[in-house]
C-alpha cells in the first residue's frame, strides 16, 4: 500500500519497502528496497521491461501497490514528468500558460479559481526555466527541448522537493538533452529539489546524477556512479547499453 | 423580412432554445475531440432515440424518459470501455448500434414509426414548445456553468490525463461529470438538429475552433460563437427557404469549418 506517514526531520525523503507491483498476475516489481534522502539525484537505469517506469509510476500513485510500501516523508510534494510528454500534439490548442497552469496541484473535489499568488508562481516558473518569451506560444509548435522545459515548468510550478522524471529526454537532440540536464542540475543543487530520473543515457548518470539504481525486477545495484563503474556485475549492463549510445560521453563508465 | 420572421414566437422559442443548446454543445464539443470521444456524441443521441420510442410506446414524455436513459447509459458506455476489454470507440459501437435497433423494434411494437418519433430523428426546432424552451435554457446553463466550475480540471485531463492524476485530480470524477454532460446535452440537442445529426453540433464547432486559435480557453469561445452562429443562421435560412432546419445548421456548420480551414491554411 501506498501510504505518507509522519517521520522524524532528518529522515529520508522517500522510502521503499519491499515493493511488488503487478499487471494482472505478471509481476512486474518483485521485493523492491532502497532509500533516497532529500535533495538526492538519482538516476533509475535497468535493461528494457525490468519494471523502471512501473516503479516511478508507482512511487507517483499511478499503480497500485500489491505488497510492500512506500512512505514519504511529511510535507513532501512531488512533481512529475511522464514520459509521452515527450511531443505534445501539435493540433493541441493550448499555450505554454495553459499547460504550466495546469501544474497547480489539485487539492478538493472543486477547483479553485487562480489567484494573483498562483499567478505569480507561474511566472516564476516561466523564469525559472527561462521560458518567458515563449508563455503565448502554442505548446505542439514548439521544438521538442522546448516542450520539456515547458512541462518541466510545469511540474515545478507547485514548488515540488521531488520530481520525478520518466526518460524525459528520449526525443530530444544531443543539445536539448545537455541543456535539460544542465536545467535539472540548477534545479538541484540551487533549489535543493530532489531528482529522481528514469533514464537510459548513460553519460548522464556519469556527469549529473549522485546516485544509481539499477534495476531488473528487482533492485541489482544502488549506489554511488563511481562504485557502480566500479562493480564488476554491472560491467556486463552498461556494455552494452555503451555499445547502443548514440553520442559521444562526456565521461566513460 | 429578417425583423418580420422573429416576430412569430415559435421562431423566438427555435432561436433561443437553438443558442443554449448550441453553447453547450460546443464547449462540450472541445473536450470530446480533444480526448478522441467525439463520436460519443452519436451513440448517445441513438440510445437517446431509444429512449423517445419507449416514451411514446409508455405514453410518457420523451425528453422525461430520454435525459435519465441517456445518462445512465453513457455512464454504462464509460465503464464498457474502461472496464473491459473494449476500445471506448468499440463500445460506442456496440450500445450506440443496439439502442437503434431497441428504438426500432419499440416503434414497431407501438404502431410504427409516429410524427413525434420523426420530429426526434430529424429534429425539430421549429415546432418546440414553451416548457421544452424553458428546460433547454436551465439545463444547458447548468451544464455551462458545471463546465466553468470544472474547467481547469477539465483542461488538466484533457491534456494530460496521468499528470492530472497525480497532481491530486479525481479523473474518474471529472469524465465521468464530462461524460453526464454529454447525455444531457445531447437530448437536447437532439430536438434541434435530430438524433442523426446531434454529433455535428458537438463536432463541428470544436473543430472549426481548433484551425483558428492557439490557446485552449480562447477554442471554446470560438468554438461556443461558431454553434451559435450556424445555429441561428441555420434557423433563418431554413425559414426563408423552406429547407430542413438540422440539416441547414449542419450545412452552415460546415461552411464555418470550411472558411476556417483555409484562413488558418492561409495564417500558417
Amino acid at each position: 500500500m501506498r501510504e505518507e506517514k509522519t517521520l522524524r526531520a532528518g529522515q529520508p525523503g522517500i522510502t521503499v519497502r519491499d515493493l511488488h507491483v503487478r499487471y494482472g498476475q505478471y509481476e512486474i516489481l518483485a521485493g523492491i528496497n532502497f532509500t533516497v534522502p532529500m535533495g538526492d539525484f538519482l538516476a533509475i537505469a535497468g535493461p528494457n521491461g525490468s519494471g523502471k517506469t512501473t516503479l516511478v509510476k508507482a512511487l507517483a500513485g499511478l499503480l497500485p501497490v500489491a505488497k510492500g510500501e512506500i512512505i514519504f516523508s511529511p510535507g513532501i510534494r512531488l512533481g512529475y514528468l511522464p514520459q509521452k510528454t515527450a511531443y505534445a500534439d501539435p493540433r493541441f490548442p493550448a499555450t505554454v500558460w495553459e499547460v504550466i497552469a495546469s501544474g497547480l496541484a489539485a487539492r478538493n473535489i472543486f477547483p479553485r479559481a487562480l489567484t494573483p499568488h498562483d499567478r505569480e508562481q507561474i511566472g516564476d516558473a516561466l523564469n525559472l526555466l527561462q521560458i518567458e518569451d515563449l508563455a503565448g506560444r502554442r505548446i505542439g509548435m514548439l521544438s521538442g527541448g522546448q516542450q520539456q522545459r515547458v512541462h518541466l515548468a510545469r511540474a515545478m510550478v507547485d514548488n515540488p522537493s521531488l520530481l520525478i522524471l520518466d526518460e524525459p529526454t528520449g526525443a530530444l537532440d544531443p543539445h536539448s538533452r545537455e541543456c535539460f540536464y544542465s536545467t535539472l542540475v540548477h534545479l538541484n543543487r540551487q533549489h535543493g529539489v530532489g531528482i529522481i530520473i528514469v533514464t537510459h543515457d548513460v553519460s548522464a548518470i556519469g556527469e549529473y546524477a549522485a546516485s544509481v539504481l539499477y534495476l531488473d525486477r528487482k533492485v541489482l545495484f544502488h549506489g554511488s556512479p563511481a562504485d557502480f563503474e566500479a562493480d564488476a556485475a554491472m560491467e556486463h549492463y552498461f556494455g552494452l547499453h555503451q555499445r547502443h549510445e548514440p553520442h559521444d560521453h562526456h565521461r566513460a563508465l | 423580412m429578417f425583423f418580420s420572421m422573429l416576430g412569430y414566437a415559435f421562431v423566438q422559442r427555435a432561436l433561443i432554445s437553438g443558442i443554449f443548446i448550441a453553447l453547450s454543445c460546443a464547449a462540450l464539443g472541445c473536450f470530446l475531440v480533444l480526448r478522441r470521444f467525439s463520436m460519443i456524441g452519436d451513440g448517445l443521441a441513438h440510445t437517446g432515440f431509444a429512449a423517445v420510442a419507449l416514451a411514446l410506446v409508455i405514453g410518457a414524455s420523451p425528453l422525461a424518459v430520454a435525459i435519465p436513459f441517456v445518462m445512465l447509459m453513457s455512464l454504462g458506455i464509460l465503464r464498457l470501455g474502461g472496464k473491459t476489454t473494449l476500445y471506448g470507440e468499440t463500445a460506442i459501437g456496440l450500445v450506440s448500434s443496439l439502442a437503434m435497433a431497441a428504438g426500432i423494434l419499440l416503434a414497431s411494437l407501438g404502431g410504427g414509426f409516429s410524427v413525434d418519433l420523426y420530429s426526434y430523428l430529424f429534429g425539430s426546432i421549429l415546432a418546440i414548445k414553451e416548457s421544452e424552451l424553458i428546460l433547454s435554457i436551465v439545463l444547458s446553463t447548468v451544464v455551462i456553468l458545471i463546465i466553468k466550475i470544472f474547467y481547469r480540471y477539465l483542461f488538466s485531463i484533457t491534456y494530460d490525463e496521468e499528470f492530472a492524476k497525480v497532481s491530486g485530480i479525481r479523473t474518474g470524477l471529472v469524465e465521468k461529470i464530462l461524460i453526464l454532460l454529454t447525455a444531457l446535452t445531447v437530448v437536447l440537442g437532439m430536438r434541434v438538429v435530430g438524433t442523426l445529426l446531434v454529433s455535428s453540433l458537438i463536432i463541428f464547432p470544436a473543430v472549426t475552433a481548433l484551425q483558428l486559435s492557439k490557446g485552449f480557453r480562447a477554442t471554446i469561445l470560438i468554438a461556443m460563437a461558431c454553434g451559435v452562429i450556424s445555429v441561428s443562421a441555420g434557423i433563418i435560412a431554413s425559414f426563408h427557404l423552406d429547407l430542413p432546419t438540422g440539416a441547414t445548421i449542419v450545412v452552415v456548420n460546415f461552411l464555418l469549418f470550411v472558411a476556417a480551414f483555409i484562413y488558418g491554411r492561409m495564417r500558417n
